[in-house]
């Protein structure tokens, strides 16, 4: 056990601290900085230079385009990406489809998509839930009938996170009624621009429309394009949402936020004459949220050792997503308090980027509420928390 | 030890349930807030017939009472529809300072036409850092001659885009934090140097930022003794505040049958989700909390009809808010958790009962600031 840098880590840290300083666009970093909306532009710049320099994708095998670091050097990465506030990746392509196609696609699949992913030349979203089919996913009825060379697709699936930005979309489908429902589901890769195919925004609470239903009428779907066997989309289901838990703990950008609150915290009036941060019941807030997001910290880097040594993240992972959602959303929690009154204040416009008005509110407290509302998808999504609690009392403890 | 409603408050209670049965469901809310005033003119003209704004004003106003427990009754309702008409900033800020600290000139123009649904006001109690404590006042009220110049910077002022007549705290001698020396002005929202930024607030409800500049207003125009309207700052407040907790319980009371509804009908793994114990418990857990929130409200109000010091007063009020707050942020949270992705989207009403409950809690102070007051009284 050794938890302290090597020479040759802190070497690294330097190196990527260096290339974050003059390489994450200026212009990105104030908009981050200010809470203003990213748009897509933001993201896929961000992405081809990141891909340039050959640091896209660090989790991905060396031969696929990955960097071939160890743990740390990817827990280094994370931690001062988040630092400066750089985008991670939208995780659809990069963290959720590519590990099933270098994973289980063939190899005129890898070299058909991969590319594209690295570079953010092709942007994916996912198509997994449906209206009837959420915590339990396997009951999923959208069906995919094989016609000659094609596979003719007919369903909704919804909560379809940033489709109307979205090239491509994977999906699970129903390719057999007769059997088990997990045994007849199959995977499949669908051209957004395919004839049949509809979206319909989904307005959230705060104003957003992040996430769509997406309708599907005889879409006519190559053979091609199915990963894998057919119906055997759940295994490899399985494996991607255990990919997007472990992605989910989201350690470094929490650390980075608490210490933006506590920066905050030292420059907030607490109303009496004294700063927010010297506030006992507040300050206790902060310390205990740090603590939990150390524990939280060192958990995900537990689970990270075991994957470097070549497993695959087991069912652990789903401690990470419970934690690290809920420390998102407590934080959420602490940036409203922190705001007080100017968290009511709904004026979106004003994180956007045209914006020209005055603002309302000191360091972005009228975006705190938005956070808030938002955020609370997140024990929601990526299998509820309470599907997580299921998984671990089923495949953890044996009960 | 009586908890049951009186005549008077059972007839106030059905009014209010059909005027929502009629007028106000989750469409016509969303038509209100989307027009122009952001609240139903109609409406106000409406609550003025039935006689509920005359319900914060003491018989001798010509009012409905002025008891707490009536105000509790109302707002109670009012939460379960979401219902965003401007009666507190009117009705009870407004109002209230006008009967507690108006001499009878003032009295006698403004209440009447509160009563009739003719005037709009707002009350303008916090500033830019001073976070929840209304004795922290930096807006200068200068006498010059026989007029006081108001100068100053105020935020989050409720329904100050509608407001005909502002209630504006402003400091003529002290230091920033001292109780001493704040004094409350009416001012007239057209007067020259008020100017006003608009918002709609997360809730649903309308705001503004306001600037006085070199605003000039008649010595008539202030209410009560000058510096010393700190304790009916207060007070006048603290009823607020419970308007606001009882507003909650109506509302929290809502998401809970919304989620019970929702649970016994949404079915996953071919059976209804409200079979699961793991849900089961959780959904007797927000009822508890309903229960608490209920209860420690009826104190509070209970408390301020009764004969009691300030200082009692105060502390019941605080009591409440904290326990709200928590009770807020649990059955909140949950209520939107069981209902899934759903009860984040705009269409449904749970995700606007979650977004004005958690309004309810930052206003006139969170748990945090009131459980500090609680042990410091």
């Amino acid at each position: 056990m050794d938890a302290a840098f090597t020479v040759e880590e802190l070497e690294f840290q330097r190196e990527v601290q260096e290339f974050l300083e003059t390489e994450f666009p200026k212009d990105t970093r104030a908009k981050v900085e200010q809470r203003v909306h990213l748009d897509k532009e933001d993201y896929v710049r961000w992405q081809k230079i990141l891909a340039a320099k050959g640091w896209a994708a660090p989790n991905w095998p060396v031969e696929y385009g990955g960097t071939g670091w160890t743990s740390v050097q990817k827990y280094i990465f994370a931690q001062e990406m988040a630092k400066v506030g750089a985008m991670e990746p939208v995780a659809f392509g990069m963290k959720m489809v590519a590990p099933v196609i270098y994973t289980y696609g063939s190899d005129e699949q890898k070299q058909r998509f991969l590319p594209d992913i690295l570079n953010s030349n092709v942007w994916w979203c996912q198509g997994y839930s449906e209206p009837n089919a959420g915590s339990d996913l396997a009951s999923l009825k959208t069906t995919a009938v094989r016609d000659g060379d094609h596979y003719v697709v007919n369903g909704t699936k919804t909560w379809n996170t940033l489709g109307q930005y979205a090239d491509w979309i994977f999906c699970l489908v129903r390719t057999d009624n007769t059997v088990k429902k997990q045994e007849g589901i199959s995977f499949l890769l669908i051209d957004m621009k395919t004839p049949g195919i509809k979206l319909s925004p989904i307005y959230l609470i705060d104003g957003t429309p992040e996430v769509n239903e997406v309708y599907f009428e005889n879409v006519r779907v190559p053979v091609d394009n199915l990963i894998g066997e057919e119906n055997k989309g759940w295994t490899y289901a399985k494996v991607l949402l255990t990919h997007e838990r472990t992605n989910i703990a989201g350690v470094p950008r929490s650390k980075t936020r608490l210490a933006k609150l506590k920066e905050l915290a030292a420059t907030t009036p607490d109303g009496s004459g004294g700063m927010l941060i010297d506030d006992p019941v507040f300050s206790k807030k902060l310390a205990d949220t740090e603590i939990q997001v150390l524990a939280l910290e060192y958990a995900e880097l537990r689970t990270l050792a075991a994957v470097s040594t070549g497993k695959a993240p087991g069912p652990e992972s789903s401690i990470l997503k419970i934690v690290g959602t809920e420390a998102t959303q407590y934080l959420d929690e602490l940036f409203m308090e922190l705001a007080a009154l100017h968290s009511l204040p709904f004026v979106p416009d004003q994180f956007e980027d045209d914006f020209e008005g005055e603002m309302i509110g000191e360091d972005g407290a009228a975006a705190t509420a938005l956070h808030y509302f938002n955020n609370r998808k997140q024990s929601i999504f990526g299998g509820s928390n309470e599907i997580q609690k299921n998984i671990i009392s089923k495949a953890v403890l044996g009960l | 030890m009586d908890f049951s409603y009186s005549d008077e408050q059972q007839m106030l209670q059905d009014s209010v349930q059909k005027f929502v049965q009629r007028h106000y469901s989750f469409d016509d809310r969303k038509a209100l807030i989307d027009s122009e005033i952001g609240f139903g003119a109609e409406n106000w003209k409406l609550f003025a017939e039935l006689g509920w704004l005359t319900v914060p004003f003491k018989p001798e106003d010509d009012g409905f009472g002025g008891l707490a427990t009536d105000i509790m009754v109302l707002m109670e309702e009012f939460g379960k529809a979401m219902v965003i008409e401007p009666f507190i900033p009117t009705a009870i800020l407004g109002g209230g300072f006008i009967s507690q600290l108006g001499s009878d000139e003032q009295r006698s123009t403004y209440i009447p036409q509160i009563m009739e649904g003719k005037l709009q006001f707002a009350a303008a109690l916090s500033e830019s850092g001073s976070r929840y404590n209304l004795a922290n006042v930096s807006c200068l009220a200068t006498k010059k001659g026989d007029k006081y110049v108001l100068n100053g910077k105020k935020i989050v002022v409720l329904n100050g885009p509608a407001a005909d007549q502002i209630v504006v705290s402003a400091r003529s001698s002290g230091e920033q934090c001292d109780e001493q020396g704040i004094s409350l002005f009416l001012v007239d929202a057209s007067a020259s140097g008020v100017s006003k930024q608009s918002y709609t607030t997360m809730d649903g409800h309308r705001a503004a930022e306001l600037s006085l500049d070199n605003v000039s207003v008649a010595e008539s125009c202030l209410l009560g003794p000058l510096g010393g309207a700190y304790a009916t700052l207060v007070s006048v407040t603290d009823t607020a505040t419970l308007a606001v907790c009882a507003e909650a319980v109506g509302a929290l009371d809502s998401l809970l049958k919304k989620t019970v509804e929702y649970a016994k009908t949404r079915k996953q793994f071919g059976t209804a989700i409200g079979t699961f114990q793991a849900l089961q418990h959780r959904m007797a857990d927000m009822f508890i909390e309903c229960q608490l929130a209920r209860s420690i409200t009826i104190m509070a109000a209970m408390t301020l009809d009764g004969d009691h010091t300030a200082q009692e007063k105060q502390k019941a009020v605080s009591a409440a808010k904290a326990r709200v707050g928590k009770a807020i942020r649990k059955v909140g949270q949950e209520a939107v958790q069981l209902h899934g992705g759903i009860g984040i989207t705009e269409e449904l009403d749970v995700g606007h009962f979650f977004k004005r409950v958690t309004g309810i809690e930052t206003l006139f102070g969170n748990s945090d600031f009131h459980s500090k007051r609680f042990a410091k009284l």
